[in-house]
């Protein structure tokens, strides 16, 4: 039936599917199909730039105006992928200026940016209005500078936990007075000065403004007279929050903190002097997000009393130095909560404010729509897990990190295989999952048999033999991304079915048992496949027997070969 | 905190041009494992990446819990024989050794074309006087250190004579 309408019909209809996923599945149905949906393309998500060119990209969605792309590999995170070892965006934005797209918005993560490539876009693409860049590193001030000052139409720019060198801080300065688009501004991760003046004029004349992420260098004077211009804000991050609760400026804060009813989203604090956070209860009703992650100032009462004025919350991101008490209270008091995430506030020190199951359990018995979830802790039972379980069978993601990497249950001292067993069978839209503590290669026969959506794991120090990896390979049809430092897998769990991977997104082993001659095989077997070893040690030492045990592996699908791109330090094979 | 030198051996240093050059985040990669091999000589044993917090996070968020001191303590610091001066946060380290890694980052190149000579690291105080550093804990230093300077241990015989306005004029290059 569908065949019997006009293209311009399909068109249409091909425009209510956002989601790539499903646009992907479209493009799949006949040869039609695939042709409208290639032209009425607008939004592209690589999730490995390696994976494709921008050559081919263009040629099959001749109309892209936005591109996601990601980079280098999750564990670049942690220091465990050579800063050089590739990701560049330079490459990308060449072509697609070579050949006339009319992008208009780039996200970017782990990517390498130059200045040269933020000066190349802003020159370019006429129509740009959003960038968006996540742990990216490689460019300076200057760059944001060409953005701000050249991007006419810019509407976002997000700058979300980069590396960079900011040592000037004129780009601010460099909207012109003619800009008046923005919606979203982010610059919370850069540590030099603004002009502050500058700033205030910016907001000003930006009646669209929706989103402000302030950096430290912000004051608390500014800050009030931001939101006085800005009360329509949605989502607010505070730079320096700094003041005397009797003072002046702090009444004037609260005045303007009162104006902006329309507050969702709450982060920052890098700066902060906890006695004054009584200024912010009365937008504290209303929020929906928020992250104190950065806040290690807003701790024990102060937290939790503010954190009682937030019924609403859906999101909430915080340092693990709120204790299981304040879990408590987190648990009583929002019982919409659906992401929580706790980070180390001292990850190698004593521990003495940190959470362990308790917090969990309380979180879980008293926050049923609990679905996401990322917690370090110093330690995790068996018996907590399987009550999470039972409380949230909704888990989508779920990330555990005990501090310890290889403790076990400390009440039973078993491993914690029964613990994650019930996470994995009790939810059944489990897609990403991250274990720690002591495993053995039970957890991952559990792991194989129930989680069947999963789609990213990341293990590390567990497992006893080849088995732990095949029963993952083998039983997790659905997954994309597996990440593991320090087990024993070797040659024989790599090896067994080298088809998988052509089916995932990528492979990362690092101190495994896997060797040099296990990954020629797998490049050899698998042209489709780019198999990479990173070695970042003495060159001369590199060893190139067969019989080598391999540092680091990162294999992935490509379409495109061998990149040529790669530092010394990373062997293609 | 326990007292710590800052013990200024030239070691490998490599050029450390601000804005993320290569050289820069390998000095990065191998500093982390020198404080792991300090830390596994304080008791803690510390693994490589581990716990998975992101760099960037760790820069960012941790530390100390007393919200009074989370204000800024830029200082401007200089070496003899670098041409230009840096300033740095020192509330952003954690301690005498932290600052140390943050000077060599910042001065790598200089250190690198110095002929092999140690350095001393003085600080001018509120008093005006110039102090050695590593005397005192580490929150006295970070109140009191209103500058920095790594001077060449060679000139530091003529030091004691000077007027701390000299001294001022000792620390610009040219």
């Amino acid at each position: 039936m569908m065949n019997y309408f006009p293209d311009e019909v399909l068109e249409h209809v091909f425009d209510f599917i956002t989601c790539h996923k499903d646009r992907n599945s479209v493009s799949l149905v006949c040869k039609s199909w695939h042709r409208i949906e290639r032209y009425s393309r607008r939004r592209v998500f690589i999730g490995n730039c390696y994976s494709i060119s921008p050559e081919r990209l263009i040629a099959r969605f001749p109309g892209v105006k936005s591109l996601t792309l990601k980079g280098k590999p999750h564990f670049a995170d942690f220091n465990l992928v050579p800063y050089d070892w590739g990701g560049f965006v330079y490459p990308w934005i060449k072509v697609l200026a070579e050949t006339g797209i009319g992008l208009e918005e780039l996200r970017l993560k782990r990517m390498v940016v130059s200045d040269e490539s933020l000066e190349l876009i802003s020159k370019t693409f006429v129509n740009f209005q959003s960038l968006v860049l996540v742990s990216c590193d490689g460019f300076s001030a200057d760059g944001l500078a060409a953005i701000a000052a050249n991007c006419r139409f810019l509407r976002e720019l997000d700058l979300q936990e980069n590396e960079v060198d900011d040592h000037r801080g004129h780009w601010l300065s460099c909207f012109p007075e003619s800009c008046t688009s923005l919606v979203s501004l982010n610059f919370a991760c850069l540590k030099g000065e603004v002009n502050l003046g500058a700033l205030e004029r910016l907001v000003s004349r930006s009646p669209n403004l929706k989103s402000l992420r302030l950096n430290r260098s912000v004051p608390l004077d500014t800050l009030q007279k931001l939101l006085m211009r800005a009360p329509q804000l949605v989502d607010l991050g505070i730079g320096s929050y700094v003041h005397d609760p009797s003072s002046e400026a702090s009444n004037k804060l609260k005045h303007a903190i009162q104006r902006c009813k329309s507050i969702m989203s709450l982060s920052g604090f890098l700066e902060v002097a906890p006695r004054c956070m009584s200024a912010i209860y009365p937008i504290c009703g209303n929020l929906t997000t928020l992250n104190l992650s950065y806040a290690p100032g807003i701790h024990g009462n102060k937290l939790t009393k503010l954190i009682q004025h937030c019924r609403k919350l859906q999101r909430l991101w915080i340092l693990d130095c709120i204790g299981d008490k304040g879990l408590g209270v987190v648990a009583s008091t929002c019982k919409e909560l659906q992401e929580l995430r706790v980070f180390p506030s001292d990850p190698f020190g004593a521990g003495n404010d940190a959470v362990t199951e308790e917090g969990l359990v309380l979180v879980s018995a008293g926050c049923p729509k609990l679905n996401s979830l990322l917690y370090f802790c110093q330690q995790m039972t068996n018996a907590a897990l399987i009550t999470v379980a039972k409380n949230c069978p909704n888990f989508i993601r779920f990330r555990l990190c005990i501090l310890d990497p290889v403790r076990p249950d400390p009440v039973t001292n078993q491993p914690l295989d029964e613990g994650f067993g019930a996470i994995v069978q009790s939810c059944k839209r489990l897609k990403r999952l991250s274990l720690s503590g002591l495993l053995t290669d039970q957890v991952f026969l559990y792991i194989g048999m129930y989680a069947e959506q999963l789609e990213m794991l990341s293990i590390a120090f567990a497992a006893d033999s080849d088995k732990g990896m095949l029963y993952v390979l083998n039983g997790c049809k659905k997954l994309r991304k597996l990440e593991i430092r320090d087990c024993p897998f070797g040659n024989a769990a790599l090896l067994e079915d080298v088809g998988k991977y052509e089916t995932m997104r990528s492979l990362w082993m690092s101190s495994c048992e896997v060797t040099l001659g296990g990954c020629k095989t797998v490049a050899e077997m698998m042209p489709s496949l780019n198999v990479e070893i990173i070695n970042e040690s003495d060159q001369t030492e590199f060893n190139l027997d067969d019989g080598q045990k391999v540092d680091k592996m990162y294999l992935y699908r490509t379409l495109v070969g061998h990149r040529k791109d790669a530092p010394e330090s990373v062997w293609i094979l | 905190m326990a007292k710590e030198g800052l013990g200024f051996e030239i070691t490998e240093l490599r050029l450390g041009l601000p804005g993320g050059s290569m050289t820069e985040k390998n000095d990065k990669k191998r500093v982390f494992s020198e404080i792991s091999e300090e830390d596994k000589s304080n008791g803690k044993s510390q693994v490589v990446g581990w716990p998975p917090v992101c760099s960037y996070r760790k820069k960012n968020s941790f530390g100390d819990k007393d919200g009074s001191k989370t204000s800024k303590f830029y200082v401007k610091v200089s070496m003899d024989g670098a041409p230009f001066l840096r300033k740095i946060d020192l509330a952003l380290h954690k301690g005498y050794s932290d600052l140390a890694t943050a000077l060599e980052k910042l001065f790598g190149e200089a250190l690198r074309d110095a002929d092999s000579c140690e350095f001393v690291p003085i600080y001018e105080d509120k008093d005006g006087d110039w102090m050695l550093a590593g005397d005192v804990p580490w929150e006295m230093f970070m109140e009191s250190c209103k500058r920095l300077r790594m001077m060449k241990k060679a000139d530091v015989k003529g030091f004691g004579v000077l007027q701390p306005r000299e001294a001022l004029k000792g620390t610009m290059k040219e």
